[in-house]
């Protein structure tokens, strides 16, 4: 059901009934390590090149998710996913083997929570019975797109962002046992005209507020509804950025928590990532690993996770423009919280 | 790194480079600046014995060891090694 | 208002990092070609040619190694402005995209980084050619 200008309330109270997480080596050397359903040793999962390894997270994390659902490929209606990859091929091949039918989705970094509201969507409005939502991302990958081959030396700026090697999928569901989706708020494009793409947590950051400012104003609320709000990657330039539009733009957010998942996953004292984490995959496995299961202990009881994407490209920047950015907001509740 | 081989160029233009090289040996031969020399200098000496068209056939005389080494040992790289991330 | 949030770079530790790597690597060349002047026989002059090779083969080596991604961290312009950051961006481009093919991953994409450094040296090459052509009296010789 529409609310206000852009946000979506789900009445029929869609469940995600199972989430799967698989990281590479150097998110398993972090804080929430435990939370991964799987870590690999190493980066090229025994794969021949760092695509075909990208491709095989995502494969891992989707079937991970399909049984722990209890159910088959053949019982998921649609599979909404995403990735940084040029014509998206890690979703599109992953897509090829789960046999399921598809919608190919980009919203760089924001393609976590974005999937996840088109999969919330179909199953809210009796459209889908079940829906795989995924969303991933992979270092080596993502250096070899979008900036320099990965053995290239060259020296990277402290508000540079480290892509997180992961796959985070997650089955949504008409009933069943699992944190509830809420509402989602989709995000319009947000660009500041900030170019530098080796800080694009300081770009993200104004699209993250813009999404989080609608998505309050559409469902009436103030930030204190929510236990935590958190941003997907705006890592530590980002971070520090929103708080002060935040405080710019009159937004309590002190009511709440705040907090990013590119500053969670990583150890900054142990873990050479310049500013934080970025990539699909930080808000994908941050959320579907790590707040979910404190979703479901009951740490807390409400929580808006807040997926932020550039949607720039090597072109683009080359040409001179600026980074576009967007923001998916979606609201997970505990399941017997009403 | 552009930037600096065009510097390099530019100062063999002048006739500065040789006596950096005079004094600095390996410390003015080594970095990407000395290509930039390197090229000028091939372009300048076919200049010099062959006329205009020296200019052209000049260019890369000196610098074929550094850009064929390159060459030659980053595709046997490829051969033998994989990215390591 | 982004400019605020944005660390400083530590600018002057990257400075010393660099003029000491540079320094070093230079070092390493120049012990390099004192060895082919005395027992190579070379010149002073003849000996920058093979020393140059020899620093690109290492450098490749390194690369291949997965180390000078590590180094040039720490070193910054100290490894990317000796030839050795030349023969380093070649190398790991030709190594990444392997997995393309020998013709249209090594093959087409080994001057991806150094491309720029090999045009525009010849392109400036040339214009200095044409000017000492132009205005420079000595610089047709004798035929």
């Amino acid at each position: 059901m529409l609310k206000g200008h852009q946000s979506l309330i789900f009445e029929n109270r869609p469940v995600i009934t199972a989430a799967a997480t698989v990281v590479g080596p150097f998110e398993g050397q972090g804080p929430l390590a435990d939370d991964f359903d799987r870590i690999h040793g190493e980066l090229m999962l025994g794969q021949k090149s760092w695509e075909k390894a990208e491709k095989a997270l995502l494969e891992e994390a989707a079937q991970l998710a399909i049984d722990q659902a209890g159910l088959t490929k053949e019982q998921i209606n649609f599979y909404v996913g995403g990735d940084l990859m040029d014509q998206i091929i890690s979703s599109s091949f992953a897509a090829r083997t789960l046999a399921i039918p598809y919608l190919g989705v980009f919203g760089a970094c924001s393609t976590s929570m974005e999937s996840l509201a088109i999969a919330s969507m179909m199953v809210n409005a009796r459209n889908a019975k079940h829906t795989l939502a995924s969303a991933c991302s992979h270092n080596a990958t993502a250096e070899k797109q979008f900036r320099y081959p990965t053995e290239y030396g060259s020296q990277k700026p402290p508000t540079a962002q480290f892509t997180v090697t992961g796959a985070g999928a997650s089955v949504v569901s008409q009933q069943g046992d699992g944190v509830v989706v809420t509402s989602a708020t989709i995000g319009r494009v947000v660009d500041m005209g900030l170019t530098d793409p080796f800080n694009m947590g300081a770009a993200m950051a104004p699209a993250a507020v813009d999404t989080i400012q609608a998505h309050l104003r559409d469902l009436r609320i103030e930030p204190g509804h929510y236990d935590l709000i958190v941003t997907g990657d705006l890592a530590k330039v980002g971070y520090e950025l929103a708080c002060d539009l935040f405080e710019k733009h009159r937004i309590p957010i002190h009511q709440t928590q705040y907090k990013d998942c590119g500053l969670m996953i990583y150890d900054f004292d142990r873990q050479s990532v310049q500013a934080g984490a970025s990539g699909c995959g930080c808000s994908a496995v941050v959320c579907y690993g790590h707040l979910l299961k404190r979703l479901r202990k009951g740490e807390f009881n409400r929580i808006l996770v807040v997926a932020t994407g550039a949607l720039l490209s090597p072109i683009s920047y080359q040409q001179g423009e600026s980074i576009p950015c967007i923001a998916h907001a979606v609201s997970i509740e505990r399941g017997d919280f009403a | 790194m552009t930037l600096l081989v065009v510097l390099g160029a530019a100062l063999d233009g002048i006739g500065l480079y040789d006596p950096l090289i005079d004094f600095a040996g390996a410390g003015a031969t080594i970095p990407i600046t000395s290509f930039g020399n390197a090229l000028v200098h091939g372009a300048l000496k076919e200049l010099k014995t062959d006329g205009w068209i020296g200019i052209i056939t000049g260019i890369f005389k000196i610098t074929s060891a550094g850009i064929s080494a390159a060459i030659i040992f980053s595709f046997l790289a490829a051969l033998i090694v994989k990215p390591k991330g | 208002m982004a400019d605020k949030r944005e660390p400083e770079r530590p600018v002057l530790k990257n400075c010393l990092r660099a003029f000491l790597v540079g320094g070093l690597i230079c070092f390493l060349g120049q012990t390099v070609q004192e060895l082919f002047v005395h027992w190579g026989g070379f010149d002073k002059k003849q000996a920058s040619n093979p020393t140059v090779a020899v620093m690109i083969i290492l450098s490749i080596i390194l690369t291949c190694l997965g180390v000078y991604d590590k180094i040039a961290q720490w070193a910054g312009a100290g490894s990317a402005v000796p030839v050795t950051g030349f023969a380093n961006s070649m190398a790991s481009s030709a190594i990444e995209h392997r997995s393309e093919g020998l013709v249209l991953g090594v093959g087409s994409k080994m001057f991806k980084l150094a491309g720029p450094v090999i045009v525009f040296g010849v392109v400036a090459a040339f214009v200095i050619g044409i000017l000492h052509l132009l205005f420079n009296p000595n610089a047709t010789g004798g035929h």
